[in-house]
This record gives C-alpha cells, structure tokens and sequence, in this order.
C-alpha cells in the first residue's frame, strides 16, 4: 500500500483565457446582432465570459448563499401576494380547525390561509423558511472558507468588509422575516429584541418608542418590519451582493497553491460554458434540496405556536439559529443590574445581547487589518494559504467557532436539558466557565495539530512517502524505504510564503536623535505570537540536500537516523 | 297508664326501658338503612386492602398514618385525585428520592388504586377523583376545542411547551410532555398540582374549561404534523441542526462531486 499523496488539484489546459481575436462586425447574427448593435453586450460578454475560475468545491460556498438568496426572492414575492401585515384583530375563520374562532392579528390569520387555503402555500412558506436558514448558514461556512484559507488579504479586504456587511445583513432580514407571521414564537422574538432595545443605556426606552411607535407591542411593528424585510434589506443586499460578486470578477477569484499557479495568474475553466454550466446545474441542485426539505420536512408550525400575547410565553422558544449565540449569552449571563436614582442598567441584557454581536462584527470586520499589522505584510495574495501553513490564524478560528457554538448551546439549553435529561443548570453553570475555557483549549489544540501537519509536510517532501516496502538487512534491521514524491506535490507543499517575525524598530537613528518607532514592542510581541509557533518550510539547501542524497533505500535509514539524532538535539 | 306509673320506681324498671330503648333504636335502624351493611363491609374491605398496601409500599415515606416523614410529604387531606393521579400515573410508590420524581408504568390496578385512596381519605377528605363527565371531551365544538388552545397556551405552555411537548424547569426539574397522558390525569393534575405545577382551582378553570383543554390536548396530538416529518419537533433549535446536516452538509457533497466532474466537461 502506497501512502496517499497529497491531494492537488489537477491542473486545467486553459490558464488564463486568451483574448478572442476582436473583429469589427457583431460576432452574432439576426435580432441578437441587433441588440449587440446597439448595447455592446457581446463585447462586454466576450472578456468576462471567458474569465477563469478556479474549481474547487469550497468555492461554491458562496454560490450556495447565493442561489438560497435568489430562492427567497422568488418564494418571497409569491408570499407576498397573500400576506397581509397588518395588526388589526380579527376572528381567525380559515380552515385549521384548532384555531377557529380565536382572534388574531392579519397577519397571523393570512399566514394560516397561506399554510391551509392558499394552493402550494404552504409548501412555498416551508422552502422560504429552509432557504433563509440555509442562506445565513451558507453565507457563515463561505466566510468561514474565506477566513481559513485567507482569501481576505490584500486586495480582497474590501470585499470581506462587503462580506461582514452582507452577514449582518443577512440576519437581519432573517430576523425580520421570523416575526412576521405573529404568532407566539414570533412576538416573543421581537420582544426579546424590545429587551435589548430598551437595555441601551440611557436612550433604551426612546428608543424602544421610536422603533414599536409607542410601548411594546404597539400596532406598527409589523407594517414596519414588513418594509424591512421586503423592501430596505433585499435592497441592500441586492445591492452589496452585486458589489461584492463585481469585486469578485474584478480581483479574480483565489486559487489554491497547486503546480503551474502562481500569483499572477489564474487557472481554471472558463466561466462560460464550463463553469457557467456547473454553476448554473448547481443552481438548480441547491433549489431541488430547498424544494425537498420545503416539502419533506416541517418548518415553523405557526398553527401550533397561536396568536401573540404579550402576557403568554410558551417553553422552547427560540430564535432561528444564526441569532441562537445571543440568546445563549443572555441566558447564561448572571443577573447584573444597577440601580442608580430610579434607573435600571441592565448589563446582563446589554453586555451579553449588543455586545455579542457588537463584538462578532467588531472582530470580522477588523481581522484583515490586524493580521496584515502583524505580519508586516503588504503584498497581494492570490493564492491561497492551506490552514495549516498559518497555524494561529486557523487556531484562532476554530477557537472563535467553538465559543460561537458553546453560546448557541446556551441558546437552546431548555431543549437540551429536557431531551437528554439534563439539569439546566447545570448546563448554564458548565457553559458559564466553558465559554472561557473551551475556546482556549481548542485554540492550543488546533495550533498544535497545524504545526504537526506542517512538519509532517516537512517530512515528506525531504524524505519521500512511505513505500509501504519493509525490507530487511542482512545485519536484521528492519526498514522502510522511502519513494520521493512528485515535483507537482513537491510544489504544492512548499510553494507558501512564511513571514519573518517582526522585530521591534529601533528609537534612535544613528545619530542618537529619537525617532518614531516603525515596530513598537508591543507590535513586535503579538508578532512574534501571531507567527512563532511555524514550522519552518525546507529551505532550498536542505531541498538540494535531499535531492543529491536520493530518496529512498539504504540512504533513507542513514537519513532517518540523522533525523532522529536532529529531533533529539532539537528538544 | 296506671300500671306503668305506679311501677316506674320498680327496681327494674330502668334496666328494661334501656332495653327497649336499644331494641327500638336497633330495629329502627335495620329498618330505615336495610342495605348499607353490605356496601360498609366492602367499603371496610377495600379500606382493609388500602391499609394493607399503603402499610407495604407508602408508609416507609408517608408515615404509617400518612401524617409525612422526612422522605414524604403529609397525605392527610390530599383527596382521592391526588392519590390516583400520582399512583396511576406510576410516580407512586416513589422509587427513590430524586429532582422529580418521574412517571412510569403504575405498579397497581385500577382496584388497589381505589383501594389506597379510600383508605388515605379516612384521614380526610380533599379533591375527589373526578367523574366522566368533568373530564371527558365528548361534545365539544370545534370552536371550543379552539378555545381550549387559547387556555393551554395561556396557563400551560410556558412549562409545558407548546401543544405539551415538555419543557425544562430550573433545578433539574422538567413539566412532562403530555403527549401521553390520560384525560383524567390531565384533570386531575390541574386539580391537584403535583410538585412544581399550581394547582388550577374551579375558579381559575371550570370543569368547562378543563374539558375544553383535553379536548384540544387530544386533538392537536392526533393531527397529523402538516407541512412534513416533525423532526425531533424540537422548534428552531432541530431546525438549524438540519440545515447544517441536510443543507450545507448535502450541498457540500455535491459541490465536490461537481467541482471534480466538470474537469471532464472541456
Ligand atoms: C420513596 C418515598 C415514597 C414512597 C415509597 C411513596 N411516596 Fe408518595 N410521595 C413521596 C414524596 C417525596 C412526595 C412529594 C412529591 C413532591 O411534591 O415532590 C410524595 C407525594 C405523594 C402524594 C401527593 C401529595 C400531595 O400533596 O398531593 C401522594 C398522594 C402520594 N405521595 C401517595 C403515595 C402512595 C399512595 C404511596 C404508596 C403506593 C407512596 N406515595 C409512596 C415519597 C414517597
Ligand atoms: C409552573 C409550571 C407548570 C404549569 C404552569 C403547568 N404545569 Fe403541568 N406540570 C408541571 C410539572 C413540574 C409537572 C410534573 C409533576 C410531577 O411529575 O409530579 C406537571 C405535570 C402535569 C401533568 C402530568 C403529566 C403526566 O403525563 O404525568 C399534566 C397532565 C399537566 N401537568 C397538565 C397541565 C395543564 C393542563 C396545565 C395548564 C392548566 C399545566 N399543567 C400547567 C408544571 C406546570
Ligand atoms: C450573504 C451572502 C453572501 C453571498 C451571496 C456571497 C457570495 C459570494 C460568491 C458567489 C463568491 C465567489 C465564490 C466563492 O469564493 O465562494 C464570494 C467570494 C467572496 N466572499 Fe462572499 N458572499 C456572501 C457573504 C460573505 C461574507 C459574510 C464574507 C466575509 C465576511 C464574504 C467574503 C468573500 C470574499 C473575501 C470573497 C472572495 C473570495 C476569493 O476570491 O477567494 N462573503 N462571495
């Protein structure tokens, strides 16, 4: 059994597309000529058309988000059609008979005629519901892509502020949509956010009447969040999603290091037709799921949820689960209040409910920066890193995923408690302490296991793969005999750049006369634990080294005994 | 007369009247309550069997007169609802002490039930165990099945869940799901309010209303889950779990499977 190689992406026979030859007349004929004639499409067309884009099946992460945004525009406007947002009072007399006779808003009543009377309704409401989960989760992995890999640097960092712009966006709109239908579940989402409203200090209970035009619930939350949600946010994320896919064609896309990639080039299909028609296939693969989850499994039962009431609450209410990790923190945080002459400051809503999501944002939007600040880097990137080559990026990643996981688990903790028997709290008192504790963990761990993939990195390309030959010598001992490996991996695994620590700049020239410091200590320090911990590709001397020393055979043992001694000498 | 009044100094006189008096009193009962004889041995009989179970299976917790130990609360006056809805529902005999003692297949038949009811209401009586007709939802509009929705999710739901489901309560306890249970223990819980749940007196709920609850308690679990498979029925909490796993899991898949296709699609 040979060891199995590297995985690296196959290289494509089209690099960077060529030009097609620019003739005078309009490539195509009859009324398309026309309309060329006269818009220039085909010009237009025919640059982009033929732009490269890379394959690889992260890449259509975005894309999901993408195609799920497109399926909620369109399962929204048929639903728009029968929804009414209204809060007028009516007696529900649609055909769900467990509701018969109960008054209700409109908008909760035309939500049951969409689920019962209206053909196709209520399926149409399921895939918009599923599509909405699955844009916010799509858009969250595609971040999180971006994120590892380091799609972010120099020249992307505006698209990935784009990008935190279209998260918030998306939750938003995600929001908004949950409290339309008014029922139990709904108004106890927007009352949940009336709390964190009014927790803003000192403006809090303005502008909680600013927002509900008057006390929680008022009668125009709905009309309002209606416009919200089907005007101003797909507006908005009409918008940035234009921007940022402008951007996208506009950089290029990013590719994974790989053999013939470099960063002044692209390789790749063509976007049209090959990558056209995957993408457009793909379009209709993530509508057909939609359709199947839309159809197959139950979303949202307003039915069993009833009207809002104010004065009701029902056990297991929870947010949709992208605004879960707020939730979560607001329930594990301890009761802190302050009282000051007849005013409430409520930290435990404000810190945990704005500050959660305040510092998500906060921490997205800054990270291109501050990464760049502590390498020292300026340079453009197009190829992009594999995580383990930036073991505390990657660190700091799963470590921000698994508090973002602990929170939401916080979230849900009734449901928990009463599916696994479990005391709830217990669960809050362990998520007290493990929001803190876990994320440090897998913040070592993660780091650990990068730089032992780094190092088995190392390995293989000075040392080869195993054969999988054991052979014997005639003095007894055993050994494997290493084959060497491919130019092509060779390439792959050694092709990432690794930045110098940055060391703390002088204050004084040579003169003696103080001058501003280029690097301050504290610069220097985070530097150093931003990227210390790397380790070290081979150099070109020991590559040569390996080289003339032949992989494999009876060499290899010589080898791996100097390795061994190096190990040893290196603890 | 004269012969009565010139003896009623005789000697014996007083004895005799005191046994006419007995004798009277001893006929006239037998007369006016012929048949109750019989129903007070059987009453007696199903206290005997009561007093012999409860002796057995209760008294190491309730005290051997019910009067409470440290293991168990008092059960002078708790009412024959309590005693069957906690023995029918299996939460007693207790096996152990613990957060909240939970429901499980009851250990007696409906008689010895009766029977430890009886005889723990010699102590006093309480909530009795409600007939039929206070419980049973026979008869009732859908309007009012509809409206018995409004009062769960009024008075109920916030422990019980939506539509009963369950839900978590503080300090490892947990109001049950409700998808199971009888309509007379639905009754009686309301009536009795076991551990962590209030009691619902006649004047927070009529039997009406009970009635109109169990109505719907029965319906919304015998509909079918429109719109698809429930999931778990866990709310928004099972639903973001699936769109990870079916969702972003599946299209995963099939974005590698597209992404190393499409090498052939030159
Ligand atoms: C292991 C101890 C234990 C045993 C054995 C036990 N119980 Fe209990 N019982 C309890 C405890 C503890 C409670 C209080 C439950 C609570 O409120 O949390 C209780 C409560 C009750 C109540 C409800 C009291 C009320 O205020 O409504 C009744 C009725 C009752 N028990 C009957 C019985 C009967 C009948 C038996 C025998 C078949 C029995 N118990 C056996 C411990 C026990
Ligand atoms: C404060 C929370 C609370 C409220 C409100 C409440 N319950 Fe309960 N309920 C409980 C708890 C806790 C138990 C478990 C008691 C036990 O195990 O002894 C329970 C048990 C029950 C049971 C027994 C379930 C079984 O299967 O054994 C029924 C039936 C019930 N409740 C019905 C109701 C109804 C109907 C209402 C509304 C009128 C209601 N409850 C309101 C907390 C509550
Ligand atoms: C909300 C909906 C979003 C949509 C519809 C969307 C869509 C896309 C698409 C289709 C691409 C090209 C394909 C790909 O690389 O996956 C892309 C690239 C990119 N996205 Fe997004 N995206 C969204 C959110 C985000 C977020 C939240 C971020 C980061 C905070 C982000 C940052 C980026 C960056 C930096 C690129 C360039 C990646 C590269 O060239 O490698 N996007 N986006």
């Amino acid at each position: 059994m040979m060891a199995k190689p590297t995985i690296i992406t196959e290289s494509s026979p089209a690099l960077e597309a060529e030009e097609a030859p620019v003739t005078k007349k309009s490539p195509v004929a009859g009324p398309l000529g026309w309309a060329d004639d006269r818009l220039g499409l085909a010009k237009l067309g025919r640059g982009n058309l033929r732009k490269v884009f890379p394959d690889h099946w992260s890449f259509l992460l975005g894309e999901v988000a993408l195609y799920s945004f497109v399926i909620l525009l369109l399962t929204g406007v048929f639903l728009t059609i029968w929804y009414k947002p209204s809060m007028a009072e009516i007696e529900y007399a649609g055909s769900y008979q467990l509701m018969k006779g109960i008054p209700m808003s409109e908008a909760l009543s035309s939500t049951l005629n969409i689920s019962f009377d209206v053909r196709g309704g209520l399926l149409v409401r399921q895939i918009h519901h599923w599509a909405a989960l699955l844009f916010v989760a799509a858009a969250f992995v595609h971040m999180l892509r971006v994120f590892f890999t380091g799609a972010f640097r120099k020249p992307r960092e505006v698209n990935w502020l784009i990008g935190v712009g279209l998260l918030s966006m998306s939750l938003i709109a995600g929001f908004a949509g949950y409290s339309l239908p008014d029922d139990l579940l709904s108004g106890t989402g927007l009352r949940f956010v009336d709390g964190l409203i009014r927790s803003i200090p000192i403006i809090g209970t303005w502008a909680e009447f600013f927002v509900f035009g008057g006390q929680f619930p008022g009668d125009i939350i709905i009309p309002r969040l209606y416009m919200v949600h089907i005007l101003l946010v797909p507006g908005l994320l009409l918008g940035l999603i234009s921007a940022h896919l402008a951007l996208v064609v506009y950089h290029k896309h990013t590719q994974y290091p790989g053999p013939g990639r470099t960063e002044n080039n692209v390789v790749g299909y063509p976007l049209f037709p090959v990558y056209m028609a995957k993408a457009g296939g793909f379009f209709f693969v993530v509508f057909g799921l939609l359709v199947l989850m839309g159809g197959l499994f139950q979303i949202n039962p307003v039915w069993l949820y009833g009207p809002y009431d104010p004065a009701k609450i029902t056990a297991g209410s929870q947010p949709d689960w992208y605004m879960g990790f707020v939730e979560g923190a607001i329930r594990i945080v301890p009761n802190w209040e302050t009282h000051i002459w007849g005013t409430t400051w409520s930290w435990n809503v404000f810190v945990p409910g704005l500050g959660m999501m305040g510092l998500l944002f906060g921490l997205l939007a800054a990270w291109p920066f501050v990464e760049a600040w502590l390498t020292g880097d300026k340079r453009e990137h197009h190829v992009l890193d594999r995580p383990r080559n930036v073991p505390t990026r990657t660190a700091l990643g799963v470590a921000g995923i698994t508090a973002f996981s602990l929170f939401m688990i916080g979230g849900g903790n009734d449901i928990i408690a009463t599916r696994f028997r479990l005391d709830l709290n217990a669960i809050t008192l362990f998520l007290r302490v493990a929001v803190f504790v876990l994320p440090v963990i897998a913040f070592l761990i993660t780091r650990r296991v990068c730089i032992g993939l780094q190092r088995a990195d190392k390995e293989r390309v000075l040392h080869g793969s195993e054969s999988g030959i054991i052979s014997r010598a005639p003095d007894g001992g055993y050994s494997e005999p290493h084959l060497p490996i491919s130019v092509d991996e060779q390439y792959t695994l050694t092709s990432h750049l690794q930045h110098a620590v940055l060391e703390a700049g002088p204050t004084a020239d040579e003169n003696g006369i103080r001058i501003k410091q280029k690097v301050s200590p504290l610069r220097a320090r985070l530097s150093r634990w931003f990227l210390e911990h790397d380790a070290a590709k081979p150099t070109a001397a020991e590559l040569e080294e390996a080289a003339s020393h032949g992989v494999g055979g009876v060499r290899e043992i010589e080898a791996a005994e100097a390795r061994a001694l190096e190990e040893s000498s290196n603890r | 007369m004269n012969f009565l009044s010139k003896r009623r100094r005789h000697a014996a006189a007083r004895p005799l009247l005191l046994l006419l008096a007995l004798l009277v009193v001893g006929v006239g009962y037998s007369v006016v309550s012929p048949q109750q004889t019989s129903a007070d041995t059987d009453m007696s009989q199903q206290v005997e069997e009561g007093k012999a179970l409860f002796n057995v299976s209760c008294s190491s917790c309730h005290g051997l007169n019910g009067e409470g130990t440290t293991q168990g609360p008092s059960l002078i006056g708790v009412g024959t609802a309590s005693v069957n809805f906690q023995v029918a529902t299996g939460r007693m005999p207790a096996a152990r002490p613990e957060a909240q003692i939970p429901a499980r297949t009851p250990l007696y038949s409906a008689e010895q039930v009766n029977a430890l009811a009886a005889y723990i209401s010699t102590w006093g009586a309480g909530v009795e165990s409600p007939k039929e007709s206070q419980y049973s939802p026979e008869g009732l509009s859908a309007e009012e099945i509809a409206r018995g929705g409004a009062l769960f999710r009024a008075n109920c739901s916030a422990c019980h869940g939506i539509v009963g489901g369950g839900g978590a309560l503080p300090g490892g306890k947990y109001a049950p799901s409700l998808l199971e249970t009888a309509n007379i223990h639905v009754w009686e819980a309301m009536r009795t309010g076991p551990q962590q749940m209030p009691v619902f007196s006649k004047d927070v709920i009529s039997d009406d209303d009970a009635r109109e609850i169990i109505g719907y308690l029965n319906e919304a679990h015998s509909q079918p889950t429109f719109g698809g498979l429930g999931m778990g029925e866990n709310g928004p909490v099972s639903e973001g779990f699936w769109v990870f796993i079916f969702g972003i899991g599946g299209l995963a898949l099939i974005a590698t499977w597209i992404a190393k296709k499409g090498a052939r699609a030159r």
